[in-house]
């Protein structure tokens, strides 16, 4: 026998998130004028960060990612902010953190809303003005769900 | 235009009716193991886990005077970590109500006569928040109802409601938490369906809510008119579920999708 | 009112790195949600947060920042930040979220360093 159902959910959806690195040359061109605005003329290199989503999450509503930098974090040598952008949510900006040498360590660690595939990049800037990025290509698929 | 956490989103999906075997005793498994690790971390973790701020909330309000009478919770019963294996009990059987209540009725119970405060509505944050506080307080503990006869007599409704098929596709709650358990509904996996984590910090939610929310979303879900908050209805479909997962070990305030 | 919930170790050995997890209460409305009537939810959203050390002995000092953080609709509900903190001096640690429609939430806790 078979039988039909109709779902009707509120925001829900089962996200099941796959993660691909994405090479320079393909970031997509939404993101590579934040991440330069961001930069604010210090050069803009790949490298240096990593970002670490779940590969699979039951909603899209609280993904977690975490964020690190290659940093020693001292007066001389540290990182004093990182930003996060998607690609297409309606704003760009997920956040920007501003960071001390007291951190210790150039981490944080969040928890973001996903709904869709897209790419998301989080730049680190260091005390001497160079931007670090690290891209990912995040799949966000939703069975048998439609988007109104 | 794109947008994150969307009003109304419709999924349709076709369904096979799948035949297996009931769910035996022995396979009975909490809604938390058929999570993925990242939301199991979230419930396992309490500095994590969002519904510790509604916890932490609902301590507050333990110690809180309120009502007529100027006196608290705490007034009354004392530290609320004496209220441990209460939250396992319910729902049971009231004298003062004369009738089966859960957690939540008895909570306002004593609210309107001991306090001579107003019950706090369904799903209020300060209901949920001292509800969850105290249910906290039995993590661990087995479920355990109560042998009272008319406890016996709401199971037995509530079972028999657990069986009619309801809504537009006519399956009953058994079909899907048994027959169907862990095969998946559209994004959804279906668990076998136990109490044991209420009340929940449902991540579809963004917010703690009650074991009636849930059972009201399953009723919506297949498109059948959900009973109202408190209706006895729901009331009975509790203390049969709460029979069912009898010796499941709580697991309050659980994180559920 | 709004709750938050700090996990700091409150004894550290100088040098030592900390992790601070800080959770707190709101729904971080993001202004793109609609009601079950159809009504827009109005935007409601937490826009700062800020970590603060204050040294032991300079309490009229306002601090050095450990983190901050501009936050936005895409930031899950209730949110949760985790970062660090290199033990250098006992002090206490001061948290501050602040947002629209008024919100503001403050919490402080000491930190002893040996
Ligand atoms: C069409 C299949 C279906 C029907 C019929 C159905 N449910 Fe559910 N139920 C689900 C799904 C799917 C979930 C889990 C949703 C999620 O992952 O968030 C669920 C969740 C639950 C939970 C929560 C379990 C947990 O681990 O937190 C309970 C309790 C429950 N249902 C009881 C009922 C009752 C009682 C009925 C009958 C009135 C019912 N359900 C009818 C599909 C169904
Ligand atoms: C004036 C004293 C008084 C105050 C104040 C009071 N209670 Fe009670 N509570 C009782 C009594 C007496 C009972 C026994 C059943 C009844 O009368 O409903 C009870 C029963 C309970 C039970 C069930 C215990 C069990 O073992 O089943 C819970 C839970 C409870 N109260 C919670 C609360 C909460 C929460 C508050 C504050 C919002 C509160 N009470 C305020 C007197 C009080």
């Amino acid at each position: 026998m078979k039988r039909r159902i109709f779902f009707a959910n509120s925001v829900g959806l089962m996200a099941s998130v796959v993660v691909r690195p994405v090479a320079a040359l393909t970031q997509s061109d939404v993101l590579t004028p934040l991440v330069n605005a961001y930069a604010a003329g210090g050069g803009v290199r790949e490298g240096r960060v990593k970002f670490d989503i779940a590969p699979l999450v039951d909603n899209g509503n609280s993904v977690p990612v975490e964020i690190t930098v290659d940093s020693p974090m001292t007066q001389a040598q540290h990182v004093v902010g990182i930003a996060l952008f998607n690609e297409k949510n309606p704003q760009n900006q997920v956040a920007e953190f501003t960071l001390s040498p007291l951190a210790g360590r150039a981490r944080v660690a969040t928890r973001i809303r996903l709904a869709l595939s897209q790419q998301l990049v989080a730049v680190a800037k260091m005390n001497d003005g160079s931007c670090w990025t690290h891209t990912v290509e995040v799949l966000v698929t939703i069975a048998s769900c439609i988007e109104e | 235009m794109r947008k994150i956490g969307v009003a109304t989103r419709v999924i349709a999906l076709a369904m096979l009716g799948f035949v297996s075997l009931a769910v035996a005793q022995s396979t009975r498994q909490s809604g938390f193991d058929f999570m993925q690790p990242a939301t199991q971390a979230l419930q396992k973790d309490d500095t994590q886990n969002p519904a510790m701020l509604w916890v932490k909330d609902g301590q507050a309000i333990w110690a809180q005077r309120d009502g007529a009478t100027q006196k608290s919770c705490a007034d009354c019963h004392g530290d609320i970590k004496r209220t441990r294996g209460v939250a396992a009990r319910y729902p049971q059987y009231s004298a003062e109500a004369k009738g089966v209540i859960n957690l939540s009725q008895q909570i306002n119970q004593c609210r309107t006569t001991h306090q001579q405060a107003k019950a706090w509505p369904a799903e209020d944050a300060s209901l949920l928040g001292v509800e969850t506080a105290i249910a906290v307080e039995s993590r661990g503990q087995p479920l355990a109802p109560p042998a009272q006869s008319q406890l016996v007599d709401a199971q037995k409704r509530g079972e028999a409601a657990f069986d009619r098929r309801i809504g537009q596709v006519d399956l009953s709650c058994r079909d899907c938490h048994e027959s169907l358990a862990g095969k998946r509904l559209g994004g959804n996996i279906i668990p076998q369906g136990h109490p044991t984590g209420y009340p929940i910090y449902r991540l579809e939610w963004q917010a703690v809510g009650s074991l009636q929310r849930r059972l009201r979303n399953c009723m919506t879900a297949v498109r059948s008119e959900p009973y109202p908050y408190g209706a006895s209805e729901l009331v009975d479909l509790e203390a049969y579920l709460a029979n069912r997962a009898a010796g499941m070990q709580l697991e309050s305030p659980g994180v559920r999708p | 009112m709004a709750r938050a919930l700090i996990t700091v170790p409150r004894t550290a050995k100088r040098g030592e790195i900390l992790e601070i997890r800080a959770l707190v209460q709101h729904p971080m409305e993001t202004g793109y949600r609609r009601s079950s009537e159809g009504d827009l939810l109005p935007r409601d959203l937490i826009r700062r947060f800020s970590c603060r050390f204050v040294e032991s002995g300079k309490t009229d000092d306002t601090g050095v920042i450990v983190i901050a953080a501009t936050l936005h609709a895409a930031i899950a509900a209730n949110p949760y930040l985790s970062f660090n903190l290199r033990a250098a001096t006992s002090g206490t640690l001061a948290f501050n979220w602040e947002g629209d429609n008024g919100f503001s939430h403050r919490e402080q806790v000491a930190l002893i360093v040996t």
